[in-house]
C-alpha cells in the first residue's frame, strides 16, 4: 500500500475530489476523517467516480447507538455517516473505502466501505456497505461529498494505491 | 448572502490542490442526495416506531391474558 495523496482541509469544502489518479496500482483505498458543518440530524458521505453519480447500486448494514440495527439500499453511493454540528465537539467520523480493480475497462466497478460516526450520544452509528458502479470505464477520479453542509477545517482524506502481491514498493511476479 | 459551496480538487499527478465552486449539476445532485437520506431516515424511524408499538401492545396483552394478533405474536416468536 502506497500513499498517493493526502489532504487536510485548511478551509471548509462541500466536496473533495482526487483527479488524475495513476493507473499503476491494482486497487485503491481511501481513508478519511471527516465532519460536516450541517445541523441536520443525519448527514452522509456520498461517493462518485469520474464525476459520475449515475448507475450506482449499494446495500448497507448499520448499527446505531440507540440499539437499532438494519439494512438499506436506498442510498446508492453511501460511504458512511458524517459527524455533524449536533455531535460531540471536535469529533470526526471515520471511513475506509476499498475500490478493487479500478483500472479495468471491461467490468463494472465494486466498492466496499466501513465507517463509524463517533459521538457521545445515541446518534452514533457504524455501517458497512457494498456497492457497484455499473460502468466499464477505468476510474481516474474519485469524488466524496457531504450530503449537507461542508466538510469542516481539519477534515483529512488520504488516497492509497495497492499493488497485488506487494507492499506498494516491492513488486512480486 | 448566499454561501458559495466549493470543492477541493487534488491533482494526483502534480499534488496541486485547487478550490473551485460546485457546478449547477453538482448542487442539484447534492440536494437529491440530501432528500434521499432524509427519506431513508424517516422510513427507518417509522419502522422502528411501528415495531416498538407492536411490542408494547403484545406485552400489555400478555400481561392482561388477552389474545395477540399475528403481527404482535411475530415480534415475540421467531
Amino acid at each position: 500500500m502506497k500513499l498517493i495523496e493526502s489532504k487536510t482541509l485548511a478551509s471548509a469544502a462541500a466536496q473533495i475530489e482526487f483527479t488524475a489518479i495513476p493507473s499503476t496500482f491494482t486497487d485503491l483505498i481511501i481513508l478519511c476523517s471527516l465532519r460536516s458543518t450541517s445541523t441536520d440530524a443525519y448527514v452522509n458521505i456520498n461517493l462518485g467516480f469520474n464525476s459520475n453519480t449515475a448507475n450506482f447500486t449499494a446495500r448497507w448494514l448499520y448499527g446505531l447507538g440507540s440499539g437499532g440495527t438494519g439494512s438499506a439500499s436506498s442510498l446508492v453511493r453511501y460511504a458512511g455517516d458524517l459527524n455533524t454540528a449536533n455531535d460531540t465537539a471536535n469529533t470526526f467520523s471515520n471511513s475506509s473505502i476499498y475500490i478493487p480493480n479500478y483500472t479495468g475497462s471491461t467490468h463494472s466497478k465494486s466498492f466496499s466501505t466501513d465507517s463509524v460516526r463517533e459521538t457521545n450520544a445515541s446518534a452514533n452509528a457504524s455501517a458497512i456497505s457494498a456497492g457497484l458502479w455499473n460502468d466499464t470505464a477505468a476510474i481516474t477520479s474519485v469524488q466524496l461529498d457531504s450530503s449537507d453542509g461542508n466538510f469542516v477545517v481539519g477534515s483529512t482524506i488520504s488516497l492509497y494505491g495497492v499493488l497485488k502481491g506487494s507492499d506498494g514498493i516491492v513488486t512480486t511476479s | 448572502m448566499t454561501e458559495i459551496l466549493t470543492k477541493l480538487v487534488v491533482d494526483c499527478s502534480t499534488g496541486e490542490a485547487t478550490t473551485v465552486p460546485l457546478t449547477t449539476e453538482e448542487l442539484a445532485q447534492r440536494e437529491t442526495d440530501r432528500l434521499a437520506y432524509e427519506a431513508q431516515e424517516a422510513a427507518r424511524k417509522a419502522a422502528e416506531a411501528d415495531l416498538k408499538a407492536l411490542k408494547d401492545s403484545a406485552r400489555a396483552k400478555l400481561v392482561a391474558g388477552e389474545p395477540l394478533t399475528e403481527a404482535e405474536a411475530a415480534t415475540l416468536v421467531i
